[in-house]
């Protein structure tokens, strides 16, 4: 019981597990999210009215706190990992869909129209030039997204020992062991910070056009500041930098 | 909807309205652990973002600490606080403070940096001392975009401050700690819907305040 | 005025670029597909199958020792089972186990009565498992109880128990017209249970000053009656930090928290005869001074419940 990583029996997993579990936990809804907020993000992008009340309903969602929810939803989905990835889900969903809705519309007009000119039809163009130039405003959407999902992953804990690495906490304080609970806070934070730079990487991948510099514009949140800006104190705006809960 | 059922008979009940567990306190003291929190994310986060954004230095400092306190999960620094301090405020704040010091401090440095640098050149050579240029020209000009980096903070502190009630404090967490334990929705979901309207008062406050305080000319701009 | 500004001059290096969005869609579903190959989780709702049965406990140590100790005497007799460790509470886990999520749950006769009918007050452990028996879920049964007690109670931290010169031989009705300047502790369900405040109201007459919601006798319990935050919180009487920091446990005259035999609570369909035996061939072991002595090890000298839950059923011949 004495080494840094060793777990009690009741956590039921090796540290190593707790890991697999925490990212499986954290990063399935926020996939999750995205498939989902593709397709509400386009259907946004050409019924402009339908923005509005898509971000108010997201905005009331996302004032829910992560608690709550689990709770409410132990009643139709049990105790389960299930029940704490669908509010993960949601809140990715609500982090994503005005990521993606700014990205694709930032797309300049005479972008569009050299696409259309070599012939791009409206679903190749949406893949080939539209979704890709949106890239670093979709991947800063799932930075912020990935990182609140591995902070909120450990309030499962709560709900019958479903937060993964979260769960040494309880056993960490009920049995008077203060390692568990570093250790918890310290590898969730890792956890997220690896992922958060894995996502910068990709985002690189993804844009070789775009500069390298060692300030790429923006430098922790790319872009929403100036959406901000532009869309005024409006409840919409929020959601994007509530980031963990 | 059982819902909605569960929330007219959370508020129906007169038992909830009175008392060190009614509505009306532990509304109070979420909105004393909410203020008091944003309060002093805001004594670290708006002067600090002030300054860098002003002078253009230590962006990428900044950055780094703004990744790495969002890393922390709020629920384990509670716990962690708790061990450390015992019971109190105090474990309480450091969470809340941590969540939202990033929001605040980035939106900051990032409203003030990219402030036009025309009418601030003109107000130096107008003879502006630096203090004056950043309050008088830069922040007038960023305040709409500081303004929702302070919002973000705020409905996040309110939302969060819910796991106050782990460790034993009061709050309208206390509605969904006990409301899981005594398997009593009614009380999850009247402490939920309290949380999300208070969330929803913040950002109303925060869209008045915006109305209030942001100067025509930079409304009419933005 | 976005960070897109420079694309428009490269559109060429944008064709073929189909494989972007695919490859940004599959790097996150990767990232999520790669941690979930460590194989079927234990933690998964759901019934067991077969065979398998499930042992669950509610959210405080000793809850969690036992079913480790039943699940290894289970084991030992090769029945095949699974954890699934602090739960809930009890208003949690009985919709569990009525509804077959879990087989296996150790329970305290007296208090889940107290749950199932508010009114009972049962004056032994042969009328309480009848009394039980009446009430419980047809779905359901209580096995043998052992000799083991562990209740709740109504225990006094030393500074006020000696400022109101109160000792181990005083009772929870001397409280009365002390209650009102108290503030009593315990669980979240403490406060809404019959043997908690409800009770303490309805059979002593008492009025506590307030109610602090803490834990199920855990950590939070023994720190606010240790720092005085809470005057009188619910312990549970095998705790051994009661004789560490000399708290005070009332005596209770009226029985409020009955009798609490530790027994086990079984989803009749899950488990076999084989099974059954085994976990009665337990309870015949398992006494006050056991359940203290495992307790202490566990709490006191930091070893693994599963490690102290194995050593004693090897030392009994259980295992």
């Amino acid at each position: 019981m004495s080494g840094l990583f060793d777990l009690p029996s009741d956590l039921q997993h090796s540290y190593l597990g707790l890991v697999g579990l925490h990212l499986r936990e954290a990063l399935i809804p926020v996939a999750a999210g995205l498939l989902l907020a593709l397709p509400v993000a386009q259907l946004c992008v050409r019924l402009r009215w339908l923005y509005a009340p898509v971000l108010g309903l997201t905005t009331v969602l996302y004032a829910i706190p992560s608690l709550a929810f689990f709770v409410v939803l132990i009643d139709y989905t049990g105790q389960t990992e299930t029940t704490v990835m669908i509010p993960l889900a949601v809140y990715s969903l609500v982090v994503l869909v005005p990521a993606i809705v700014d990205g694709v519309r930032s797309v300049p007009q005479e972008t569009l129209d050299a696409a259309t000119g070599m012939g791009l039809g409206p679903v190749r163009r949406y893949f080939q030039v539209q979704l890709p130039i949106a890239a670093p405003a979709i991947v800063a959407g799932l930075r912020v997204a990935s990182v609140s999902s591995i902070s909120l992953v450990s309030v499962g804990m709560l709900i019958g020992n479903q937060g993964a690495l979260g769960n040494m906490l309880y056993t960490g304080m009920t049995y008077g062991r203060p390692r568990l609970i570093w250790l918890s806070v310290i590898s969730t934070a890792v956890l997220a910070i690896a992922v958060d730079a894995l996502l910068v990487l990709v985002r690189r991948i993804l844009t070789p056009w775009m500069p390298r510099g060692t300030r790429p514009r923006p430098a922790v949140d790319p872009a929403a500041a100036d959406r901000l800006a532009t869309d005024g104190p409006g409840p919409a705006a929020t959601a994007r930098k509530d980031a963990a809960r | 909807m059982n819902v909605l059922h569960f929330v007219s008979a959370f508020f129906g009940d007169g038992a909830h309205w009175h008392g060190y567990d009614g509505i009306p306190a532990r509304l109070l003291e979420h909105l004393r652990y909410s203020v008091t929190a944003f309060a002093i994310a805001a004594a670290v986060g708006l002067p600090a973002g002030l300054l860098t954004g002003h002078t253009g230095r230590g962006g990428n400092v900044l950055a780094f600490l703004a990744t790495a306190a969002r890393a922390l999960p709020s629920f384990g620094l509670l716990v962690l606080m708790f061990i450390l301090f015992g019971f109190g405020l105090v474990p309480v704040m450091i969470p809340l403070v941590v969540l939202a010091v990033p929001p605040i401090l980035v939106t900051t440095y990032e409203a003030v940096r990219s402030v036009d640098p025309s009418p601030v050149d003109a107000a130096r050579g107008m003879g502006m001392s630096e203090s004056r240029v950043l309050l008088q020209v830069e922040l007038p000009v960023a305040l709409p975009v500081v303004l929702g980096g302070l919002r973000s903070a705020a409905v996040q502190i309110v939302s969060t401050a819910t796991i106050a009630a782990y460790v034993s404090l009061g709050g309208l967490g206390r509605y969904i700690i006990d409301g899981l334990y005594q398997h009593d929705y009614e009380k999850v979901v009247g402490g939920a819907t309290l949380v999300a309207a208070l969330a929803l008062a913040t950002l109303a406050l925060f869209w008045a305040a915006g109305r209030l305080a942001v100067s025509p000319g930079v409304r009419r701009g933005g | 005025m976005t960070s897109t500004g420079g694309s428009n001059r490269s559109l060429s290096r944008l064709s073929g670029t189909a494989a972007t969005a695919a490859a940004l869609l599959a790097a996150t579903g990767l990232l999520a597909g790669c941690s979930s190959s460590d194989g079927g989780d234990p933690l998964d709702g759901g019934k067991a199958d077969g065979g398998t049965v499930v042992v669950g406990s509610n959210n405080f140590p000793e809850s969690i020792l036992l079913a480790d100790i039943y699940g290894e005497a289970l084991k030992a007799k090769g029945v095949k089972v699974t954890y699934k460790p602090n739960i809930g509470s009890r208003e949690t886990t009985y919709g569990l186990i009525k509804n077959g999520s879990i087989t296996v749950l150790p329970e305290y006769n007296g208090s889940l009565l107290a749950y199932l009918d508010k009114k009972a007050a049962p004056k032994s452990t042969e009328e309480t498992t009848a009394a039980i028996n009446a009430k419980l879920d047809h779905k359901l049964t209580l096995l043998q109880p052992s000799a083991a007690q562990d209740k709740d109670s109504v225990t006094l931290n030393a500074e006020t128990a000696s400022k109101y010169k109160l000792t181990s031989q005083s009772s929870i009705a001397d409280l009365k017209g002390i209650a009102k300047d108290l503030v009593i502790g315990g669980s979240p369900e403490f406060q809404t249970r019959q043997q908690g405040l409800v009770g303490l109201k309805e059979v002593y007459g008492l009025e506590f000053k307030s109610f602090k919601a803490l834990d199920a006798g855990g950590p939070l319990t023994k720190e606010a009656l240790k720092k005085n935050t809470v005057q009188a919180a619910d312990i549970f009487t095998t705790d051994p930090t009661i004789a560490k920091e000399k708290f005070v446990v009332l005596q209770d005259p009226k029985n409020l928290f009955g009798f609490a035999n530790v027994q086990p609570l079984v989803y009749k369909g899950g488990l076999s005869q084989q099974g059954v035996d085994a976990l009665n061939a337990v309870s015949a072991k398992l006494d006050t001074k056991t359940l203290l002595d495992l307790g202490a090890q566990v709490q006191l000298d930091d070893k693994d419940p599963l490690d102290v839950a194995r050593a004693w059923l090897e030392s009994a011949g259980l295992a």
